[in-house]
Formats: C-alpha cells, sequence, structure tokens
C-alpha cells in the first residue's frame, strides 16, 4: 500500500494505535458504503473519540494535504462516504453517546456517531418523538443523517433531517472548532452557517456534535395499505390525496417486484396479487387520524384500488412500516446488483413519472422495481442487473440519465434524499446551473482551501 | 466439496453478490456491536471472502481469525432483506481458513486431529471420554483435586477450562431409551430420534424427555443405541470432507423414506442436518435422499407445533416464571421462535416471561467458548444480564450449548436458576398426569429406559 507511512504515527499519537487501522484485513471493510458497484480502497481508517482529536486528525491532514474521508455506518447510497485513493476514513463509530435529554426545552444533545435508532428510542424514552427515518434507521448514525440532510417516511408531514437540527459542533480542516445554533427557536444573528452544512456531505467540515429538537408524539395513528392494479392509479391517488389538503405522515408506494421481494424477506402476509400498493398513515388527535384516514380511503375507492386494509394493531403498523424500510436491500433478492435513484418530482407529475420510468425500462431492456415516497414525489425506481455484465450496465446508466433529464424537465430534482456524492456527480452542473455551481466552489474553497475534505465528490 | 483449489475461489460468485452491504447487519451483529469495527462485522468478513475471491487478498492469518472470531450465531441471516446465505459463507470461509494452514501449529494439529478426526468420527470414542470424566467425576477425583488447590498450579486458563467440565451424566441415552419406543395411544407417526454427542453425554436425560414426549403424541420413536455425529462441528470448523462422510452415515442410519420425521432436539446440530442437500448437492448417490433428509428433518418443538401438541393437565410446582433464552441456531438458524414458546405456553402452572434480547447469543456458540473467552464471558454476562431482569426462575433453551454455558454463569455467580430444555418442562408435566403415566413411575425417576 502506497500510503503514506510518516502521518501514522502522529495519527497513532492523537487516537491510540489501536484505534489507527492499515492492514488490508482491516481496511477492505471500509472500502465500499451502502451504494452498489463502487469501491476504493483507503490509506487507512481512524477512530477519534472526540472533537479534539478531530482537530488533531485534521490538522495533520490539512498540513500534508491528505484527503479525508468522514463516515458514519457506511450506509449512504450516492457513494458520500466511500474512500478516495490513499484517503484516511475519519470513522464517528465510536462517538455514540447521548450526552443530554433536555425535557424543558425539548432538545437532545448528542455526540456524532449516535444511531438514528438510539436517538429515535430515546426521544420514545422521553415520551418525545424524533421523526426523521431513513431506511437505515437502525444503524444509520445522526452525523452521516446531517451530512446527507436524510429523509424518510413521515417527509410528507414532518419534514426531513433539516428541520430537526437545531445546532451543530463543527470542525474545520485547519482544525479549528465551531458551535453552530443553539437551543433557542428563533435565531437570527448573522448567515445561518448550520444550514450551510447539513446535507454538505463531508466537504465542508466534521460535525462532532448534533444538537436536535424533539417534538411531542403524536396521540394516535392509523396505518393503512391499499392495492392497486395499475401504478398510475396508485400515483393519481397520492396526488388527489395532496389535492385534496391532506398531509398524512406516510405516503408510501411499492411495486409489484418491491411488494414480493419485501414479503419474502418479511412475511408478514402482504397483498400479492396487485400491482401497486400505497402504504399509508395518518397520525395526531384521533378525530382527526379518524377523519383523514376514511377520507383517504375514499379517494383511493375512487380511483379504483383493489382493497384498502386497516392495520389492527401497533404491532401490525411498525412492521408494516419497518418491511418498508427493507424495500431496497430486500430487492436484492432477485438480482446481483441493486441500482437505485432518487429523482423527484412535484407530486402532481407523480403519475406521468411513474409512467416514464416504466417505458424508459422497457426500453432499454431492463428489469426494474420501483419504490418510494410517493406522498413526497420521490421515487426510488431501482434496476436489477449484475455489475459484471457491462452491456447492461451501460444501459442503466443511459437509462437513469434519461430519467434524470425527466425529472429536471418535469422541474424536479435530480435527488431528493440520498445526496450527490459519485453517483450523481455528473448530472449536478445541469442540474444546478453555472451560478449555483460557481458559487458551491467558492463557498467550499473558503471552508476547505487545501480541498482535503471529501476531494472528488458532490463535484470537482 | 472436494474440488481442488480455493473454497472461496470455487464458490457459486453470486451467493458473495448477493451481499449489497446495505449494513443492516450491523446492528445485530454481537462482535461489531463489541468492537464497532467492520471487519468483526457480516458484511466485512464477506467484504474479506469476496477479496479473496477476487484475489485481491491471501487467506491470511488475520482473515483466518476474523472467521474465527465470528460466532456463527447467523443473527445476520434474520436481519438480512436481501437473504445472503451467511452460514454457507461462513462455512466456506473457514474451510479456506483451513486449506490455506495460516493458523497451523503442532499444538492445534493434535487438538483438531484429536477432536475433529477422531473422537467426533465416531460416537463411540467419544463415550469413552465421556466414561472417563464420570469416573474423575464420581470417584470424587474431581472433588479432591478442586479442594486440594493443586489446580491453582495450573495456568488461570487451565483452571477455568477445569471449572467448565460439565457434569457427564450418570447414563448414555442408549441406557435410558430403547431402540423403539411405542407410542401412547394410537400410532399417528413413527419418527428417527436422534440423540446428538454433547445431548447424549451431558444432557441424555434431555433425550428421554423428548423420546417420552413424542411417545405421548403418539409416535413410535426409533432410537438405534450406537449414532453418529450429525458434523456440525466438522463444517464449522472447516472440515467439508468429514462433515459429508459424517452426512452420508447418517442418511444410511436413517433412511428418509421410512420416517414421518426425524427428530432433532439439539438447535445446533438442527440448523446443519436441515442442510445436507447443500453438503452432498455433489454427490450423485445421496443427493436425492439428502434432499428429502432435509425435508423430514425436524426440531422437536417444529415437530410437536406441527403435529398438535397433547396439552398436559397439570404440572408439579408453584406456578414459577419460566424465561426463555433462544438458541441462534434455532431462532436464526431455523427461523423457529414460535414453536418453543407454544410448548412453554401449553405447560399449566408456569409462566413464560419474556427476557430482552432474547435471541442475542449467550457466547457458546458451539465451542467458541473454549477459543474465544474473553468474547464468550461478555456475551455470557449480558445473557445473565437479562435473565436476572426477568425474575425468572427457569431458565428454558433448548440447544446443550446454551444449557451448559448458562448453568456455568450462573453458578459462577451463585445465581440460583434451573436450566432446562422446554420438553423437559413438559415431560415433567405428563409424568405428573396420574392417569397418564407413562410406564412405571419408580422407572422413570431412576432413569431406566421408558
Amino acid at each position: 500500500m502506497p500510503f503514506d507511512i510518516p502521518i501514522l504515527n502522529p495519527l497513532r499519537a492523537i487516537v491510540g494505535p489501536n484505534n489507527v487501522l492499515t492492514s488490508a484485513e482491516d481496511t477492505i471493510p471500509y472500502s465500499f458504503d451502502g451504494t452498489a458497484a463502487l469501491t476504493q480502497m483507503p490509506g487507512c481508517v481512524v477512530f477519534p473519540k472526540d472533537a479534539g482529536q478531530i482537530a488533531g486528525i485534521l490538522q495533520i491532514a490539512n498540513e500534508k494535504r491528505v484527503p479525508v474521508v468522514t463516515r458514519g455506518s457506511g450506509t449512504g447510497l450516492s457513494g458520500g462516504s466511500l474512500p478516495c485513493p490513499d484517503c484516511i476514513v475519519l470513522c464517528t463509530a465510536k462517538m455514540d453517546k447521548i450526552l443530554e435529554l433536555d425535557r424543558a426545552n425539548l432538545t437532545l444533545l448528542c455526540e456524532t456517531g449516535v444511531t438514528t435508532l438510539a436517538i429515535a428510542d430515546a426521544a420514545v424514552g422521553a415520551g418525545l418523538f424524533y421523526p426523521p427515518d431513513p431506511g437505515s434507521m437502525k444503524i444509520s448514525t445522526i452525523g452521516g443523517n446531517v451530512a446527507e440532510n436524510s429523509g424518510g417516511l413521515r417527509g410528507l408531514k414532518y419534514g426531513v433531517t433539516r428541520n430537526y437540527v437545531m445546532g451543530l459542533e463543527v470542525v474545520l480542516p485547519d482544525g479549528e472548532l465551531m458551535w453552530l445554533g443553539n437551543k433557542c427557536v428563533k435565531d437570527v444573528a448573522g448567515y445561518s452557517l448550520k444550514d450551510l452544512f447539513i446535507g454538505s456531505e463531508g466537504t465542508l467540515g466534521v460535525i462532532s456534535k448534533v444538537l436536535l429538537r424533539l417534538i411531542p408524539k403524536p396521540a394516535s395513528k392509523k396505518t393503512m395499505v391499499a392495492t392497486f392494479n395499475q401504478m398510475d392509479q396508485a400515483a393519481d391517488s397520492v396526488s388527489a390525496i395532496i389535492a385534496a389538503q391532506i398531509i398524512p405522515c406516510t405516503l408510501e408506494f411499492l411495486d409489484r417486484t418491491t411488494i414480493h421481494c419485501v414479503e419474502d424477506f418479511a412475511k408478514i402476509g402482504l397483498p400479492l396479487d396487485c400491482e401497486a400498493l400505497l402504504l399509508m398513515e395518518t397520525d395526531g388527535h384521533p378525530a382527526v387520524v379518524a377523519e383523514e384516514a376514511a377520507h383517504m380511503e375514499r379517494i383511493c375507492r375512487e380511483q379504483g384500488c383493489l382493497e384498502v386494509r386497516v392495520a389492527k394493531t401497533d404491532e401490525e403498523a411498525v412492521k408494516l412500516a419497518s418491511a418498508r424500510r427493507s424495500a431496497f436491500s430486500a430487492l436484492a433478492r432477485v438480482a446481483p446488483t441493486t441500482i437505485l435513484e432518487d429523482a423527484t418530482v412535484p407530486r402532481s407529475e407523480l403519475a406521468r413519472m411513474i409512467r416514464f420510468v416504466e417505458a424508459i425500462a422497457k426500453k432499454y431492456r431492463l428489469r426494474i422495481g420501483t419504490f418510494g415516497h410517493m406522498g413526497d414525489g420521490n421515487l426510488h425506481p431501482t434496476f436489477l442487473t449484475d455489475e459484471r455484465n457491462t452491456e447492461e450496465m451501460h444501459r442503466v446508466e443511459e437509462a437513469f440519465k434519461e430519467i434524470f433529464d425527466e425529472a429536471i424537465r418535469l422541474g424536479g430534482t435530480i435527488t431528493g434524499e440520498h445526496g450527490i456524492g459519485l453517483a450523481k456527480k455528473a448530472f449536478l452542473p445541469k442540474f444546478a446551473g453555472g451560478a449555483q455551481m460557481r458559487v458551491m466552489r467558492e463557498l467550499r474553497r473558503v471552508l476547505d482551501p487545501k480541498g482535503i475534505l471529501n476531494p472528488g465528490k458532490m463535484f470537482d | 466439496m472436494s474440488l481442488p483449489g480455493s473454497h472461496l475461489k470455487n464458490l457459486d460468485y453470486s451467493v458473495l453478490q448477493q451481499c449489497m452491504h446495505c449494513g443492516l447487519c450491523l446492528p445485530t451483529c454481537p462482535t461489531y456491536d463489541a468492537t464497532k469495527l467492520e471487519r468483526n462485522s457480516p458484511r466485512g468478513r464477506i467484504s474479506l471472502m469476496r477479496a479473496i475471491a477476487d484475489g485481491k487478498l491471501e487467506a491470511s492469518k488475520a482473515f483466518a481469525e476474523e472467521m474465527y472470531y465470528c460466532l456463527g450465531c447467523l443473527a445476520c441471516m434474520t436481519a438480512c432483506p436481501a437473504g445472503v446465505n451467511y452460514a454457507e459463507l461462513f462455512e466456506h470461509a473457514r474451510a479456506e481458513a483451513e486449506q490455506s494452514r495460516v493458523m497451523d501449529s503442532p499444538f492445534r494439529r493434535l487438538i483438531r486431529g484429536f477432536t475433529l478426526h477422531w473422537l467426533f468420527m465416531d460416537l463411540r470414542r467419544l463415550q469413552w471420554v465421556g466414561l472417563a470424566i464420570r469416573l474423575y467425576q464420581t470417584l470424587g477425583l474431581q472433588a479432591l483435586l478442586r479442594n486440594s488447590g493443586v489446580l491453582n498450579l495450573f495456568p488461570k486458563r487451565l483452571r477455568e477450562l477445569e471449572a467448565m467440565t460439565p457434569a457427564i451424566q450418570p447414563e448414555f441415552s442408549s441406557e435410558l431409551i430403547r431402540p423403539v419406543t411405542p407410542p401412547q395411544g394410537q400410532r399417528r407417526y413413527r419418527v428417527a430420534m436422534l440423540i446428538g454427542c454433547a445431548q447424549d453425554l451431558i444432557f441424555s436425560d434431555v433425550n428421554r424427555d423428548t423420546v417420552e414426549v413424542l411417545s405421548r403424541n403418539g409416535c413410535e420413536v426409533v432410537t438405534p443405541p450406537e449414532q453418529f455425529c450429525c458434523g456440525s462441528l466438522h463444517a464449522h470448523n472447516g472440515e467439508w470432507e468429514l462433515a459429508q462422510v459424517l452426512a452420508r452415515k447418517q442418511i444410511d442410519q436413517f433412511p428418509p423414506d421410512e420416517f414421518d420425521a426425524i427428530i432433532s432436539n439439539a438447535a445446533g446440530c438442527g440448523s446443519h442436518l436441515k442442510h445436507y442437500s447443500k453438503l452432498l448437492e455433489h454427490d450423485p448417490v445421496y443427493r436425492k435422499s439428502a434432499e428429502q433428509w432435509d425435508r423430514k428433518l425436524k426440531d422437536i418443538h417444529e415437530w410437536l407445533a406441527e403435529i398438535g401438541i397433547a396439552a398436559p393437565a397439570n404440572r408439579p410446582g408453584r406456578g414459577e416464571a419460566v424465561a426463555y433464552h433462544e438458541a441462534c441456531h434455532l431462532c436464526h438458524g431455523q427461523q423457529i421462535t414460535v414453536q418453543p414458546r407454544q410448548v412453554l405456553r401449553s405447560i399449566p402452572n408456569l409462566k413464560l416471561r419474556e427476557i430482552s434480547e432474547s435471541t442475542w447469543c449467550c457466547g457458546s456458540a458451539g465451542i467458541y467458548n473454549l477459543i474465544q473467552p474473553e468474547m464468550a464471558g461478555e456475551l455470557l454476562e449480558r445473557k445473565l444480564k437479562n435473565i436476572l431482569a426477568s425474575d425468572a426462575q427457569i431458565l428454558a433453551t433448548a440447544n446443550p450449548g446454551c444449557m451448559l454455558q448458562i448453568i456455568n454463569g450462573a453458578k459462577r455467580q451463585n445465581i440460583e436458576l434451573r436450566v432446562v430444555h422446554p420438553v423437559t418442562l413438559l415431560a415433567e408435566a405428563y409424568r405428573s398426569e396420574s392417569s397418564t403415566r407413562i410406564g412405571d413411575p419408580e422407572t422413570v425417576r431412576k432413569g431406566r429406559a421408558v
């Protein structure tokens, strides 16, 4: 390994020799994240335990101009935490303490490596609620969620990670520490730099602590499953629900292929004899919940759904949501390589986008499974392929180009929640346009003048 | 597979590719949970196996050590939405490690030669060793040695191992169970009973109880006194060929078409026994019967739930609470979680109490507690804490390894806890039914043949 040996000893001095990994057996498991078909060996992996150690690592890297890639649990889906050649992987997995749950201010302060599930559980333990629930929430870290501005199944009503970040502790490439934000509900002092770091994909600084907003737990909820004979009926139902000014917390969609894969794994009795399934959940005051649920059911029936089933118990509702969260991984049951995207369109354009994706799959002779957060207009068309089949992989690429172009044409975006990383880097300039690209480049240069943080990601 | 060359390179690549490294296995992996190192996680280990298959990594000592650091608890298989067959990968990876001889040493060769190649290839030999230990224990030698302080002269690890020596049962299964036990009442099924090796030596009473319960539920039970090891120990420790030899012997002894079911009561064995078709997929002679074997092989709880459990009328005792620890190779290896609880719930005068993390490994993991005492100890601690929190007086679990591990842990911490196989509780309840007593109660108490 042609890694710069002279920096290893200073790194060991900072985090201790056991927290610097260099052997092939130790580092191969860090040569990928959750993204398909991307691998790159790092130079070494280091595990800091606090902001001070992160600062030390960054100072060394900055001085020697060694790239640093920050990584939580490595579950990202755009290659954001994929190593760059000969980089230092700065892994935050050992910074996993919840530091404070402030019941008076309804906030939670934690280290960057705490899992999303641990935060959700801590909130529930205090009778509160932390809504963002990305598919990987059982293991994804909050630092990663903030850096990617992760979404989840409840985005429609409750928003995404950004809506819950009140404060961040950030370490800059030169080792300087910054606290951004606070426990105040209102704060307009200066630029909102905190917001700049949310979704920055590890390119501007390393997040070391996160202060989160918690909300009261909804008093009741109702979960329903509606099945359809045609995919665009499901899409039209979603558009009609939104147009009727109902904002349920979840409106998730699975196509036939995805339903079968998920059922094969979770075995919870999903209806298999349909082309599309909508998972709908409304929560809040019991009277409102009952009314919204009835209204949504009516709309689905008007759109010609086959059946609407109501989850009888909380347990069944939780099972349905967890099964949905497993959708992407479950699709791997039917193909060696699953490549998913998260093109997002305004909700009025959903049916059109669904039809377009179907047509593209046919045009390029590709197998596809589509699921996603339909209430957010956020689709996850997933091509079922084999990375060793280069000819087919080429067709996958071409298909995605067309899907992205169509999403942009319909007023949508190339990524709703997974980030740009490496996977969508090529499409960003066209989407963002010249002025935005220039401002982003200049911003990045100011914060990371030597370009050591996640180089090659998002844009060059 | 007796193919030349690397196990991992010869493996169907799609099995490795099945892992799409989403990371959903990480939170369920006990070793990852302890270290937070990807290398100690399922997806990390699979990436190392794949690196070997791709020719990017040699089967190094570090690789081999990693494969033996894995408990093989298979919790990752329950968690994996993509359906990765980690059990198969793990066995091939250990076989690769053995084949590369990177961990080879005269001592290790001696131990493996003695146990895997000799002792467990013929269970009569195992019984002789059992007899020797039984004598050591019953003649008072063990007590003498333990009280004399002589043991203090030995290294700490050896002393710990001595303390872990299980109490050998006064009778082996063949002395407790007739070759053919008739059913109580009408014969509904004809089943074969596998007595296992550790189970036979240390918990032969569990075998007797299993046969009693089967008989009470209308099964004629065939239990040949001389049986073979199922080969799981061999397959899990990189000895594929020996595992294949033993699988063929099993199929020869119990031709699957002669039985309605072949019953195993040890989770670790059952989990392996159900995959003979995979083990013998390239064997033209045995492939077909191995497939049939897999279909007939049933865990005792699974079988009882399938045929319907005759509810006992009563049970002696004071309405104790029983906690259920799920043996990894029952809940993860065989996906059997409901049926043992059904068995426990069918018993009157007994309260089933759920424990936290019931599916988290107790650290026994075959011979893991012997070769990785530190990690095994941490897991045992965690398990005991969860059992204690439940306030149950009885702990039921369906694997001899788990039973021993928890018995030893409770003993070391002076915890009063009865550790039993669920089937034993059911058998006791049946025995207490005065009207439907099995055989002469005196015989049963003395533990002679039923």
